[in-house]
């Protein structure tokens, strides 16, 4: 039951080197073995998303995934979101448009989304909703979130066209 | 400063440490040499337990302790959970014990802990804790248990009626003798669970030293746990400590004092370690408390013109199985049924039920989306039988402003008459009518129709009792080093109430809200709190702090004057400082106030102020304050598969002074989601036995993204005349009227096929089984 490995995994920039046992998630060894707790649990089953984080670029449940599978992969977490102290545009449009309220679902939010914008940059209100639609919230009812989405793809197309 | 901060729709203080992933919940606290814990429930919905081996469990590495109640404190044993709100009524209290004495009533009731060095180990031994149970008959529905023979929820109980209450207004018998019309309705609504995203969770933290316990719990409500755990441990009351961390949403289940905190303190006490519990969200859905199945049979009288002559009827509920909010829900649901509406006689009684189901507590809304779809399923009705529009039976029958205060003739559950003190709800109707374009409606359908589109709309009207008693507090201190500070029991868990807190105070000092600290829910903070619940801590906890604000500024003031020598009055506050009107160079700074305040060590201070600058308030309103709404849902049902789209939907409401319109908007727009999820996805399924079938969000559906509208919202503003700011409570509006509206609306789209709707949730199988039967005639 306590089988072990050694394994190497990049977050946010840092490469950690630590020994886990192989049935560690991978949302455990963030939170409990780097104390990286942005990421959070909701379900652990993989369907309410708040969990999400990037590996390799790709938004993944981090409550789905196992910490050997991260070995020798790079991981975004929220608290690499931040541009220094300063909030990333995402982050900014939900503070400005209320996006967020008990704030528990927010990392994983901001995790699907910075990949979807990437995707997607000029989305419509359809898309965003389905792209929001593997992340539960129960606070917001989700509008505040889709109109923060909506300004920050208006707000990088501006700047493109104005470049 | 100069900018007033009440009323402004300034970005949260709380945000930014939530957005860069900084925020502390209750599972992000570690503390040293911390040990976790994993709890052994019942897997059976009765049962009795003939013994528990504990040597399997205590056999893997890494196990510390594992206690079955044998095992836990005497005082433990001895006393059940505290019951808080006991009433006359309530004819068979039952609260549990910290862990199952001898029998299991529910699935997911706890029967035994396992701490260790990990959670996954114990997790692994909890699964191998050998427990003997001899199953009992179980009882899952409520109308069951309360038939002739039905098994006895706690065995050796003579039936399983928890209480029996009467609701009457005026001379029932006597409106329905003559009454031109009257229509019967039978209602079932099931109502789901909070399903909060952070699942609970709890911290215990003795002291030997100092014979302490210091608890970290996700909660709304610091002190009443701490109030729980008095009495449960028999401790003095500085040797228990709780606190409240950032709590990840509440919704109502993260108010009740649960078994688990003190066996969490039990193991902590036992082992001289931490002990963290955090549920998981397979135990959250057997071992959260949830809202649950009525059954109402209710009958209305009209007269020609469509007059509310009466109401009368019976309302089961099912309390699952023990009483740890006594009748609240059900009362709160019964009382809320007249709503907005003049109905001079009335009698309903209310049965609530004990079942094998883990206990009913107040969600969001806490039993009145329930009885705003009953009393608007009879308008509907009323309207369908006498031909007339849906939206005119209800102006017909609108208590109107000029009647304001109106006396309802209920007793609502804060002990007080039910008394509307302010509100125009023909105009919010109107409103809400005006935004979604009803006049044009009709026009809109028929085309629809001819298209082979069905769409149809749907009012919900609601008035909610907000802002209950007893009181909330708050401190409002400058501390010697100028720092404003606002301690609070109040408990957020999501509505913003550092930021709300912070605005209040903010406009009495002249600062920013970036200058207060508002810190929530430590006992050892305040004496006393009642916590964030009933939509109630604008109101009480918003009305403290202005209470306590204004002593304050006033005594910054008064010593001030005596400082620089002139009259308190020609003095304001700004950006920290205390100046002469219009000569802002003659100043103090709070600091220099503040520690002028506490004296010289030494130095008299007779004949002067009180010490210090601070002050303590207790808001304790008269009675609850009224606020009101109206949803207006349009939908498109597709008759071939029942999927329902909802086009459009608009909210007014009225929740008296905003303090802050941002959160307001998102109070509203976030509790019309959850009236959407009650309206057409969420749905708690169990068996015959109480094996609940629905455990985890693939079986029990949440509204998401794609599924919810876009909610446009009218604003009204009737400030209450109950507190002095003029506030009512916001946090659950969105949801009560909402379920009601998309109810009516769906039913509406079925009129071509005469469907009528009696319940809630809908699922699309239960529309299309709905129109089958009335394709066959078989409807009423």
């Amino acid at each position: 039951m306590s089988q072990t490995r050694s394994i190497a995994v990049t977050v946010n920039g840092r490469t950690y080197e630590k020994t886990v046992e192989t049935r560690r998630t991978l949302v455990d060894f963030l939170r409990v073995d780097l104390g990286l707790t942005g990421t959070h649990i909701g379900c652990e089953h993989g369907a309410c998303g708040a969990c999400t984080v990037r590996v390799e670029g790709e938004a993944v449940r981090s409550c789905l995934m196992l910490a050997v599978q991260a070995n020798g992969k790079s991981i975004v977490t929220v608290e690499g979101l931040a541009q220094g102290n300063a909030l990333n545009p995402l982050q900014q449009a939900f503070w400005e448009k209320n996006g967020l309220q008990c704030g528990f679902c927010t990392p994983g939010m901001l995790m699907t989304i910075s990949e979807f914008l990437e995707e997607v940059p000029s989305p419509t209100e359809e898309e965003v909703r389905e792209a929001l639609s593997g992340n539960v919230c129960r606070c917001t009812g989700y509008q505040a979130i889709v109109d923060a989405v909506l300004q920050v793809a208006a707000q990088a197309r501006a700047e493109k066209e104005a470049v | 400063m100069g900018v007033r901060m009440f009323g402004a729709s300034v970005k949260r203080k709380e945000d930014p440490a939530f957005l860069s992933g900084k925020g502390r919940y209750v599972d992000d606290i570690v503390l040293p040499n911390m040990a976790y814990a994993a709890f052994v429930r019942s897997p059976f919905g009765h049962a009795r337990i003939n013994g528990i081996d504990k040597s399997a469990a205590l056999a893997v590495p890494g196990v510390l302790a594992v206690l079955a109640y044998d095992d836990l404190p005497e005082t433990l044993k001895e006393r059940p959970l505290p019951l808080f709100v006991q009433v006359a009524a309530l004819s068979q209290p039952k609260m549990p014990y910290t862990l199952a004495v001898d029998e299991v009533r529910y699935v997911g009731e706890p029967v035994a802990v396992v701490v260790a060095e990990s959670r996954y180990i114990a997790e692994d031994a909890a699964a191998l804790v050998d427990v003997d149970y001899e199953p009992l008959p179980a009882v899952a529905d409520c109308l069951a248990a309360l038939a002739p023979g039905a098994p006895p929820v706690h065995a050796g109980s003579d039936n399983n009626v928890a209480a029996r209450m009467p609701s009457k207004i005026g001379d029932v018998e006597a409106a329905f003798a003559g009454a031109p019309h009257i229509f019967k309705e039978r209602i079932f609504q099931h109502r789901g669970g909070a399903f909060f995203m952070e699942c609970r969770g709890a911290i215990g933290s003795y002291d030997p030293v100092l014979n302490s316990l210091l608890m970290y719990i996700s909660s709304q409500g610091a002190h009443r746990i701490k109030r729980g755990l008095l009495d449960l441990f028999d401790l003095g009351d500085h040797q228990i400590r709780v606190v409240t961390p950032d709590v990840g949403g509440g919704f109502g289940p993260k108010g009740s004092l649960y078994v688990e905190y003190p066996a969490v303190a039990a193991c902590s006490m036992l082992l001289g370690r931490p002990v963290k519990w955090i549920e998981d969200r397979r135990e959250n859905f057997v071992a959260t408390h949830q809202e649950r199945d009525q059954y109402w049979d209710v009958e209305i009288a009209v007269d020609g013109n469509a007059k509310i002559l009466g109401v009368r009827g019976t309302m089961t509920h099912d309390n699952g199985a023990y009483t740890p909010w006594g009748i609240v829900l059900p009362w709160i649901s019964v009382a809320t049924v007249p709503g907005p509406y003049v109905v001079p006689a009335f009698h309903i009684d209310m049965i609530s039920v004990l079942t094998n189901k883990v206990p009913a507590t107040p969600v969001r809304g806490a039993g009145r989306p329930q009885a705003v779809v009953v009393m608007e399923r009879l308008m509907d009705r009323v309207a369908l039988e006498l031909g007339l529009d849906p939206a005119e039976v209800r102006r017909r029958n609108f208590i109107q402003p000029e009647q304001m205060p109106y006396k309802v003739g209920l007793i609502f559950r804060d002990g007080r008459p039910v008394t509307y003190d302010s509100g125009d709800y023909p105009a919010c109707q109107a409103a809400a009518l005006d935004a979604i374009g009803y006049e044009g409606f009709r026009a809109r359908q028929e085309k629809a129709r001819q298209e082979g589109r069905y769409i149809g709309i749907g009012i919900g009207n609601a008035v909610e009792g907000t802002g209950l008693g007893p009181y909330e507090g708050a401190t409002v201190r400058v501390a010697t080093n100028g720092r404003l500070v606002v301690y609070t029991g109040a408990t957020p868990q999501g509505q913003s109430h550092k930021t709300t807190l912070a605005q209040i105070a903010a406009d009495h000092f002249g600062v920013g809200i970036d200058d207060i600290s508002v810190e929530t829910s430590d006992t050892a903070t305040i004496s006393l709190g009642v916590g964030s619940f009933a939509a109630r801590t604008a109101v009480n906890a918003g009305s403290s702090v202005h209470l306590a604000a204004t002593k304050v500024a006033e005594k910054i003031k008064l010593v001030a004057a005596d400082m620089l020598e002139v009259s308190p009055d020609d003095l304001e506050l700004k950006d920290g400082f205390v100046h002469v009107k219009g000569v802002e160079e003659v100043r103090k700074s709070f600091r220099e106030v503040a520690v002028k305040a506490i004296g010289m060590p030494g130095f008299s201070m007779a004949g002067g102020l009180e010490p210090g600058l601070e002050h303590t308030a207790y808001f304790t309103p008269d009675q609850s304050t009224y606020a009101n709404g109206t949803t207006v849902t349009e939908v498109e049902v597709d008759i071939e598969t029942g999927r329902v789209k909802i086009l459009r939907l608009v909210l007014a409401h009225d929740c008296g002074r905003v303090i802050n319109p941002l959160v307001v908007d998102g109070q509203i727009v976030g509790g019309v989601a959850h009236g959407v999820g009650n309206a057409l996805y969420e749905r708690l399924v169990y068996d015959d036995e109480g094996q609940p079938l629905s455990t985890n969000f693939g079986e029990y559906l949440l509204p998401l993204a794609a599924d919810v509208p876009r909610v446009e919202i009218v604003h009204q503003e009737t400030p209450s005349p109950l507190n002095p700011l003029g506030i009512k409570g916001a946090g659950e509006g969105g949801t009560i009227p909402t379920t009601a509206s998309v109810i009516g609306a769906i039913e509406d789209a079925l009129s071509p096929f005469g469907v009528r709707i009696a319940e809630a949730p809908i699922s699309p199988q239960r529309i299309v089984e709905l129109l089958g039967e009335a394709a066959l005639g078989r409807t009423r």
